[in-house]
């Protein structure tokens, strides 16, 4: 289909030397491609520009802005350029859109690399400093929690504890489950050839109880449940529902952190003991399915080797990793500034401290106990 | 099926509600071209219901809603032939003001991407933003988001606008600026305007006509410009409504 406008050079030049263009016809939304073509087309950098509006018919927003930024881009490069001719409806619009008040644009700013990594220490310090502010706001409201216990909303406690508990249990279970039998099955294979598998009862029985079992069960325990309290708070934020909270002399620490605390201390340690029995499962599947060991003699060989302190030492991780998932999420959530965006990003923000924090904190405590003995 | 010549809007027969409640039946009226229309009624009356079906959001459980002589197209499938306004602006807080208004441009058109970037930011200084183009809709305030998305409305070049409760929650001032704002697009760029409000002044300052919703009669109780409603005495929520009494006076 034609266009329905014409853009045409004529041959007389302005005064300065300039080039005399000549715009005609209906200027229009659906011939605005062609029309922004043909202008950038016709106009020569470094010369000046008369456009003669006198035919054109009809004029409309979209052309009108581009009329007016082919305006801006001449007079911020010294050069004129000039229109006349036009309707009083056309000059209208174009006064509308802001024709010789369009500002010139600045050009675009780059943050450095050492800046950005500047910017992104800043805010690591920030977060830090906040994550520690946040400790201290809720170890005093814990106390105060104590004296009053009214302010804290204990009826969500129940729901909190079998959301985090209860409803894990499955995948907790199939998780730990295949961790068990993955590492049995790895270990077996090497070990059968120095024709020692029933050490592998050992190896799966420490991992477990020790260190797997804790660890896996936290990584679920921060997807399902720590995930979930960043995006609660954080919706509660920018909904006002905390200001509301405030507005009614509740402290939202006291009201949404300290249950959630609870729920998390409580029930990752029940959760990390059915993990462990199922991981240690895993292990005895395989040890009587590939090395053809007696489930007695497997159970006997696990039982010797597995102490109490390293079941205590497991538990002890569990409930910290539980209180320190229910802390980062909460802080994440309080955290949260804008709308569906910013939860989104305090969200992910806090699945990802989660998860480094659970391994640092797993690090820290093999150290410790390491060098305890235990 | 007879309208004016120059409607921009015909409805005709129109039954809406939600799920087994109708809210208004045998609804008819005309929009014309250039009009400033508002739409009032009680809370609860349809109004908003109303609004979501001639913007196509909602279908009619029957009637007809003709659209510049069609029926609304149903979304996703041809370029929007109005603009529409929602309450709270409706910015996407995760795109910047000015990739907000470039949305509708680069679905529908083929406009190269400094060009549409051009028309984005006229259209942001068209509401006065200019100079916001870069911040999030969770950095201006909320007469700003307003503005933020009448400039998004308006990107295709539409010739009717929608916009629901464009003066709520605004201060008096920014109120005042979004209603001189409307007139403008109107005056100056001939765009229809129908509005869902309730604030007086604006309907005063900027409608040229207004229907009346009744929740009762599930029908419109008034029809015309707002200073012949405000001096009639009948019906008695028209009287109340433009009075500011309460239904007991």
């Amino acid at each position: 289909m034609p266009a329905s406008f014409n853009l045409t050079r004529l041959p007389k030049l302005s005064g300065a030397g300039g080039i005399c263009l000549q715009l005609s016809g209906q200027l229009a939304l659906p011939d605005a491609t062609e029309f922004w073509q043909k202008l950038k087309e016709e106009i020569e950098p470094g010369r000046g520009h008369e456009i003669d509006l006198s035919a054109v018919e009809r004029l409309d927003g979209v052309c009108a802005a581009m009329l007016v930024s082919v305006e801006a881009e001449a007079r911020c490069s010294g050069q004129y350029l000039h229109f006349h001719g036009a309707s009083p409806g056309v000059e209208r619009l174009l006064a509308l859109y802001g024709i010789d008040g369009n500002p010139c644009k600045a050009p675009p700013t780059h943050l450095r690399i050492l800046e950005q990594v500047g910017e992104a220490t800043c805010s690591l310090v920030a977060n830090t400093r906040n994550t520690l502010s946040f400790i201290g706001e809720l170890s005093l409201s814990a106390i105060r929690a104590i004296r009053t216990p009214k302010s804290v909303h204990w009826a969500d406690l129940g729901k909190l504890l079998e959301r985090a508990g209860a409803d894990s249990v499955p995948i907790v279970i199939a998780i730990n489950l295949l961790v068990g039998f993955i590492l049995g099955l790895q270990s077996a294979m090497q070990m059968e050839q120095f024709g020692v598998g029933i050490y592998v009862a050992d190896l799966v029985g420490m991992s477990v109880v020790r260190e797997l079992g804790p660890l896996m069960t936290a990584i679920i325990v921060t997807g399902r449940s720590g995930a979930a309290y960043a995006a609660q708070i954080g919706t509660m934020v920018v909904s006002e529902e905390v200001s509301a909270l405030r507005s009614m002399g509740f402290d939202p620490v006291r009201f949404l952190v300290i249950p959630r605390t609870i729920a998390l201390a409580l029930m990752v340690p029940l959760l990390v003991v059915i993990g462990n029995f199922v991981g240690l499962l895993g292990g005895l599947l395989v040890g009587v399915l590939y090395l053809d060991v007696s489930i007695s003699a497997y159970i006997l060989r696990t039982q010797s080797v597995i102490g109490l302190s390293d079941w205590c030492s497991g538990l002890l991780k569990a409930a910290v990793f539980g209180i320190a998932i229910a802390l980062i999420a909460c802080e994440r959530g309080f955290s949260t500034r804008g709308g569906a965006e910013g939860v989104g990003t305090s969200t992910t923000s806090a699945v990802v401290t989660m998860l480094f924090t659970l391994v640092c904190l797993d690090a820290f405590f093999t150290i410790i106990f390491s060098a305890l003995g235990i | 099926m007879t309208s004016e010549p120059d409607s921009i809007i015909v409805v005709r027969d129109l039954c809406i509600g939600w799920g087994d409640r109708i809210l208004m039946e045998h609804l008819s009226f005309d929009v014309a071209r250039a009009e400033r229309f508002v739409i009032l009624g009680g809370s609860g009356s349809g109004k908003s219901t109303l609004l979501q079906n001639l913007i196509g959001l909602v279908e009619p459980r029957s009637g007809t809603i003709l659209i510049d002589g069609s029926p609304p197209p149903a979304p996703e499938t041809a370029p929007p032939r109005f603009g529409v306004m929602f309450q709270s602006g409706a910015l996407f807080g995760s795109m910047t003001l000015l990739e907000n208004v470039s949305l509708p441009l680069n679905r529908w058109t083929d406009l190269p991407a400094d060009a549409i970037e051009e028309i984005a930011l006229a259209r942001l200084r068209l509401v006065a933003l200019e100079g916001f183009e870069n911040h999030s809709p969770s950095e201006i305030s909320g007469g700003m988001k307003k503005r933020a998305g009448i400039a998004r409305a308006l990107a295709l070049e539409p010739s009717l606008l929608f916009l629901d409760e464009p003066s709520a929650g605004l201060d008096p001032i920014s109120s005042v600026e979004l209603d001189e704002l409307l007139l403008t697009l109107n005056e100056e760029l001939g765009v229809t305007l129908v509005m869902v409000t309730h604030e007086l002044e604006s309907i005063d300052k900027v409608a040229t006509r207004c229907i009346v919703l009744d929740g009762e009669t599930r029908g419109i109780i008034a029809d015309g410009p707002p200073r012949e409603l405000r001096s009639q005495t009948e019906p008695i929520f028209v009287k109340h409504f433009f009075n500011r009494e309460p239904r007991s006076a």
